[in-house]
């Protein structure tokens, strides 16, 4: 077990693509770290810059605080899941997980005590004699993870380990992986697609766009603080819903109305340099069905009306999807998030909202519904440079 | 409807069966008719029954009975085995190389050695003869190693560089994680895998060396490195009365028994499928 340290680091592949710019980072000792991000952000190369699979153009790793840019993978005492498992298929399960133990020399008899030890944490005991091409996909995975625990390396690098799972199995994957970790209390560093790994698995997450670091901190920070657009709209699900807003004598003039800005919000913009014209940035969860709000509280907010597009009952609330009209907030980070998305919106179809209500709601389909957000909720973005106006360390 | 149907598969059968049948006759018919000859006597040799009145081995006596032969059968299966096993072993870490590295020239370096593959080797013999002349390997071993390695590695490079390509990649690196030394990662990972493709390439390499006529007969002067091929043109029959067609048919007989036997033996271990199950997807 140790602590890896990035520091500066980049990676310049042989065709001139910079995929890694900078990346600064400290893991701690035992920590779960998530790098996430749209795809081709580098997150993969950020990995195998850790696991020694590629090499790192320019900047330092070290790991126990001491330089490894130069060793080999093997001298690394690093273990690896890859997304495509990479079992070996000629060996049976036992092999395979033997296998990075008897490259050590490891005599015979500890070699089947952490080999059972290990089949026992992963519930694989009754298949270790089979071979990886009959086993299911979850058990593939385990057998996977087994061969990293077997050797207790000083770190896991999980290349999105899940992604090959069926939905059922993901979740039930995710909890077993989450579970050794701690159980482990080896650091780890992960890499996701998906949202609900990234909230729910690490201690901090680390957003990644284009080979730049965005953002790192604890998933509910980065969720509540987001540093940019880019961060505020990729984290979260469904995402945050960005309305174009003038900022007129301490209040906000948008398609939802004009809203009186909270002693909070005031504040938080006069520190940063505001523009006049900034993004308004709203999560989903934060709108409410009017008539739910009580007389008291709806002060604290603003109230638009509007027909209500698609209804979505999820049981426990209500997703209300609403289309308004006006000129849709763009931004460069907002082009990045919907090319990721693949959901380039069609031009000229307005502001749309997503909105979680109360299971109580009265709001129908096709009818107009008066609905409620909080303002003092709000976060307020520059267009141009995607920086959070409202951001706190808090 | 279930009776036509099965009516239909049964006559489709009968069908195949009788094709297969005319085929395999068709492609056995020669081996047989020499098997007959190899078992007839001198003296009902050339009465052209396909089942000899009566089995005699009197020319499996002769062949064996005479240096000659035993020494070009000996000389068959040194020359031969020892071609291959380096064939392979190069073919397989060049064609290690070609799947895996991206290398200047490597387009080329393909290239040319299927240009040499496509040579015809006729023309190659009267260069090949003075060069060995000078070298002083003509009518040695090596003299016929040699030109049997660089004709079979073209072929060896292609069919392996074609099996490494289907091993997936990510094994190498979880190897490489698990904390294997290059070299360990090819010996116990890779080299397995590929096994299949190493066998039939040893197969068609043997089977190039086995038959090879041409290099046989024109690299070699004696019975010190004259293959069987090549010294069944010398077969004369026990006095030069007879005729030698029996012995011929009886060495034909002999020399195809190592091949099937080596076919056979590494057949069981070209199992397909043996990468399934590494990656999902
Ligand atoms: N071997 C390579 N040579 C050149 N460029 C590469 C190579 N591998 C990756 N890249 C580039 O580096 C960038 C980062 O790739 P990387 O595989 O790290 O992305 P990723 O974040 O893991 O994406 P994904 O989520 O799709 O796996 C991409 O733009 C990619 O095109
Ligand atoms: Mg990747």
């Amino acid at each position: 077990m140790a602590e890896i340290v990035l520091d500066k680091v980049t990676k310049r592949y042989p065709d001139g693509a910079l995929a890694v710019q900078e990346v600064n980072l400290e893991i701690a000792d035992g920590e779960f770290i998530i790098l996430v991000g749209p795809s081709g952000c580098g997150k993969s190369t950020t990995l195998n810059m850790i696991a020694g699979l590629e090499d790192i153009t320019d900047g330092e790793l070290r790991i126990g605080g001491q330089r490894v840019n130069e060793r080999a993978p093997k001298d690394r005492d690093i273990a690896m899941v890859f997304q495509s498992y990479a079992l070996y298929p000629h060996m049976t399960v036992k092999e395979n997980m033997a296998f990075p133990l008897r490259l050590a020399k490891v005599d015979n008899a500890t070699v089947e005590r952490k080999v059972s030890e290990a089949a026992e944490i992963l519930d694989l005991t009754q298949h270790l004699d089979r071979k990886p091409s009959n086993l299911s996909g979850g058990q593939r995975q385990r057998v996977a993870m087994g061969r990293a625990i077997v050797r207790s390396p000083k770190a896991f690098l999980m290349d999105e380990p899940l992604s090959n799972l069926d939905a059922k199995l993901r979740v039930q994957m995710r909890t077993s992986v989450s579970r050794l970790q701690k159980q482990l209390g080896t650091t780890t560093v992960y890499v996701t697609h998906d949202q609900t790994e990234a909230m729910t698995l690490g201690d901090r997450v680390v957003v990644m766009r284009g080979g730049i670091v965005q953002q790192i901190g604890a998933p509910q920070f980065l969720y509540d603080n987001p540093a940019n657009l880019f961060v505020a709209g990729f984290i979260g699900s469904p995402s945050m819903n960005f309305v174009p807003a003038t900022i007129e004598d301490g209040s906000l003039r948008s398609a939802l109305g004009t809203v009186t800005m909270t002693d909070r919000v005031r504040r938080l913009l006069e520190g940063a340099d505001a523009p006049r014209e900034v993004i308004m940035g709203i999560r989903p969860e934060h709108f409410e069905d009017a008539a739910l709000v009580e007389a008291s509280a709806r002060s604290a907010g603003c109230t638009f009306d509007s027909q209500v597009e698609v209804l979505e009952s999820m049981g426990s609330d209500k997703y209300a999807y609403f289309s308004l009209s006006g000129e849709a907030a763009s931004a460069a980070d907002l082009e990045d998030l919907a090319a990721d998305a693949h959901a380039e919106d069609v031009p000229g179809g307005g502001i749309s909202l997503v909105t979680r209500l109360s299971s109580a709601s009265g709001a129908r389909e096709g009818e107009s519904a008066e609905i409620w957000f909080d303002a003092d909720k709000v976060q307020l973005f520059d267009p141009s440079s995607g920086k959070n106006l409202t951001y706190t360390e808090r | 409807m279930a009776g036509i149907g099965g009516a239909e598969t049964t006559q489709k059968k009968v069908g195949w069966s009788l094709l297969n049948l005319v085929v395999v006759i068709y492609a056995l018919f020669p081996v047989l008719w020499i098997l007959s000859l190899s078992l007839k006597s001198s003296k009902t040799l050339a009465d052209g029954n396909l089942i000899p009145r009566e089995i005699s081995f009197e020319n499996y006596r002769n062949i064996f009975a005479t240096t000659e032969f035993v020494r070009a059968l000996a000389n068959s299966i040194g020359i031969a085995i020892i071609a291959t096993a380096i064939a392979v072993v190069f073919g397989t870490m060049a064609a290690y190389a070609i799947a895996r590295l991206d290398f200047p020239g490597k387009n080329l370096l393909v290239g040319v050695s299927l240009l040499i593959a496509m040579f015809p080797q006729v023309s190659l013999v009267s260069p090949l003869f003075e060069i060995e002349r000078g070298l002083g390997i003509f009518d040695t071993w090596p003299g016929l190693i040699l030109p049997y390695i660089t004709f079979a590695l073209p072929l060896a490079i292609y069919t392996l560089s074609a099996f490494f390509r289907e091993i997936p990649w990510e094994l190498e690196k979880a190897a490489k994680m698990d904390g294997a030394t290059p070299g360990q990662a090819f010996r116990k990972v890779i080299a397995p895998l590929a096994a299949p493709g190493v066998f039939t390439t040893a197969i068609l390499v043997f089977i190039f060396c086995w038959n090879d006529f041409l290099f046989a007969i024109s690299l070699t002067s004696t019975e010190q490195s004259r293959t069987v091929p090549a010294a069944l043109s010398f077969f004369t029959g026990s006095s030069q009365f007879e005729d030698p067609a029996g012995s011929i048919s009886a060495a034909a007989v002999v020399i195809t028994i190592p091949i099937i036997l080596f076919v056979l033996f590494f057949q069981r271990r070209i199992v397909a499928g043996l990468t399934s199950g590494a990656v999902k997807g």
